[in-house]
């Protein structure tokens, strides 16, 4: 059974590589997404601010495995053909997106109304208030709830394996399909898992020290 | 290009649909109620316990909330019955991974709740000469589930999303169905539209009910 | 014009403004000009439109009529007549002729007491790091932070901070500057420090607005005191003579009396 597993380590190697690819991507992208939306979301005109709360409740109000169907099955049905790990990753940002979105509306909501008169009052423009004085201390609130949310990017990952994507989850039924030795590798692959994001979840509870230098 | 709509083989097979929605709340359900049990008993156990007792609940919880749910679910459903001689359908497993899933979130929602209980209610329970049992019953108990109620609707929400992974193990409930009728007449923008406008509706629906529920039961304290 | 002490042109000008929240008139028709180097002291009861009215004057409040200007400019509107708001830049530009101190500091936790001051001068006035940075120790040191340039908001007492406030918008030389209840969120024991810092720039010749519940303070260190009671001007004048426990004033009496009662 060892003989089995350890034989089939590389591979599981190479999915585990594929799933770190697939988060970081996730990841990245809807930081970039999320933080625009969110800013549109909260300063936009009232059309935009309308389309970024539809599309946040929306994404938000169904299982991100509807969404992966949904984008995987639909976008070829109206002609538009994406890679399967494309597709994927488009899902899986769409709905990280969201998320992202509201953590900035929420680091943007709790600054006091007091900052930015204090910053209209000596003179600072709408871009130089948002640069200068708001956004660097929305950052701070920002950042924890999003760094926490790095882990669900990891877990939400191993539904790509659905679509044919050899992740981690996917290599691991691969081997099981081969070798019949379902426990272990559960088991290996569960703390696989848990091992990346429990070390995600400690980074982040340090940084999140490093920036509570702030009192309320 | 030039796709068109046709929702008419969608309403021909709505049964699929429909009844899959309706096992996903009943999944959803019962994995909740499961889950509030597991939830309390080891947040009731842990506040009052010692390391060694303390530290498994912890490694519990962490565990469970850093593995993929859809890992849980393989493991529970394929994994488990190859080393314990134990034979249960597909929807069972689900409910029992589930269960043990929520559990250890609602572990953490109960014991920050017990701890937000304040002092003085514990003193005042203390001072008409109720005894520890009779406290965590009629002073720590309903307060907690008070301050928690909120985070509980969140954790049923997020339960009913999370019935989805079930398809996976060929449980029939709403994304199986979708599947089902994606695969059988491949209309598939229509299928998801359907599927998707459900999710939406019944968990809008079950948010609001469950914050008139949370007001009510502030307003009668 | 009536309100007026002197011969010499208005600094300030705010000439019949009106506003209301929905249906509530919080401003009505209120008239007032202020002349270089005065102090004007704006008091009167909770509700009755003191804080509106210095909030208008930097346009951190629209209003609904009349007009506000400052060295014969208007403040919000392109001109009073077509009520065009100014563009953004335009409005920044015509705050950073005022400096405002707020009640609740408004510090910007994330940068340093120096930081907090060096901002609009290098954003608005386009100085130098360097130099920003000298005229913040300057401001630090009059309002005695020199030792406090470097620390945080959070690292200060209410009273510094509140000293840091001031420095930072006299920093931007403004043509006025206006003080709305700079004291009322301070420990009692810290008001002294801050209204010394107020009295030693009103000797300096600054031309100042403020709304206060200090009314010692009110009348040592105003040129004079407006009475405002439900959104308008009820009374005006120098100190001694709004003050005088002997006003014929209704409204002022019974203000002045229900004061007395529960500060002296």
């Amino acid at each position: 059974m060892l003989s089995q597993i350890l034989y089939a380590l590389p591979f599981l190697a190479e999915g585990f590589a594929l799933t770190l690819w697939v988060s970081l991507l996730v990841v990245v992208l809807s930081l970039i997404a999320g933080v625009l939306l969110g800013v549109g979301l909260v300063y936009g005109p009232a059309p935009l601010r309308w389309s970024v709360r539809i599309f946040s409740d929306t994404i938000r109000g169904i299982p991100i495995l509807v969404l992966m169907f949904f984008v995987y099955y639909g976008l070829p049905a109206v002609g538009l053909h994406l890679q399967s790990f494309w597709a994927a990753v488009l899902a899986l940002t769409l709905f990280k997106t969201a998320q992202v979105v509201e953590y900035v509306r929420g680091a943007v909501a709790s600054i006091p109304k007091g900052q930015s008169e204090a910053a209209m009052a000596i003179g600072l423009t709408f871009r130089q208030r948002l640069t200068s004085v708001i956004f660097p201390q929305a950052f701070r609130r920002f950042l924890p709830p999003w760094i926490n949310g790095v882990t669900d990017a990891v877990k939400g990952s191993a539904l790509v394996s659905l679509l044919g994507i050899t992740d981690l989850m996917q290599a691991i039924n691969q081997v099981i399909g081969r070798t019949y030795e379902a426990m272990p590798l559960y088991i290996l692959g569960a703390v696989i898992y848990f091992a990346v994001n429990y070390a995600l979840s400690y980074a982040s509870r340090r940084l999140e020290r490093r920036f509570a230098f702030i009192r309320d | 290009m030039g796709y068109t709509l046709n929702f008419n083989l969608i309403w021909r097979h709505f049964d699929k649909l429909w009844g899959g929605l309706l096992l996903s709340l009943e999944l959803a359900v019962i994995s909740i109620a499961i889950g509030i049990v597991i939830g309390l008993v080891l947040a009731v156990w842990y506040v009052s316990a010692g390391r060694v007792v303390r530290t498994i609940i912890a490694a519990y919880v962490e565990f469970i909330r850093n593995v993929p749910l859809i890992l849980l679910v393989y493991l529970v459903f394929y994994g488990v019955p190859t080393v314990i001689d134990l034979a249960y359908s597909a929807p069972t497993s689900f409910v029992v991974t589930l269960s043990v899933y929520s559990g250890a979130y609602l572990v953490e929602v109960f014991r920050s709740g017990l701890e937000a209980v304040p002092r003085g209610q514990l003193d005042a329970g203390k001072a008409i000469g109720l005894t520890p049992w009779q406290r965590l019953i009629h002073v720590r108990l309903p307060t907690m589930l008070r301050i928690t109620l909120p985070a509980l609707s969140n954790t049923f929400i997020s339960l009913f999303k999370d019935t989805s992974i079930a398809s996976v193990i060929s449980v029939p409930e709403l994304t199986y169905g979708a599947q089902w009728i994606n695969f059988n007449t491949f209309r598939i923008v229509e299928v998801y539209l359907v599927t998707t406008a459900m999710y939406l509706v019944t968990g809008y629906a079950l948010l609001f009910a469950l914050r008139l529920v949370e007001r009510r039961f502030r307003a009668a304290r | 014009m009536a309100t007026s002490s002197s011969n010499s042109p208005a600094l300030l000008e705010i000439a019949e403004v009106s506003k209301s929240f929905g249906p509530v008139a919080v401003l009505r028709s209120v008239s007032l000009q202020v002349t270089k180097g005065e102090v004007v002291t704006i008091i009167g009861p909770s509700g009755s439109g003191k804080t509106t009215l210095l909030r208008c004057v930097n346009f951190l409040e629209s209003y609904d009529s009349g007009s506000i200007r400052i060295d014969g400019k208007e403040v919000g509107y392109r001109d009073s007549g077509t009520r065009q708001r100014r563009s953004e830049r335009d409005l920044a530009a015509m705050r950073a002729e005022t400096g405002m101190v707020f009640q609740s500091f408004n510090l910007f936790p994330h940068l340093t007491a120096a930081g907090n001051i060096m901002l609009g001068l290098t954003k608005v006035r386009g100085k130098s790091n360097a130099e920003a940075r000298s005229i913040a120790e300057h401001w630090l040191g009059r309002v005695g932070l020199a030792h406090k340039a470097d620390s945080l908001p959070a690292e200060l007492s209410g009273g510094q901070q509140q000293r840091v406030g001031i420095a930072r918008a006299v920093a931007m030389e403004p043509k006025i500057l206006l003080l709305d209840e700079i004291t009322s969120a301070l420990d009692p024991e810290l008001v002294g420090e801050v209204l010394a810092v107020v009295k030693s720039l009103a000797e300096d010749g600054m031309t100042m607005v403020m709304v206060t519940h200090e009314m010692a303070f009110a009348r040592d260190a105003s040129s004079r005191i407006v009475f405002m009671a439900d959104g308008g001007v009820s009374a005006v004048g120098p100190p001694k003579e709004v003050l005088a426990a002997e006003t014929t004033n209704e409204r002022l009496r019974t203000f002045l009396a229900r004061f007395r009662a529960s500060h002296f």
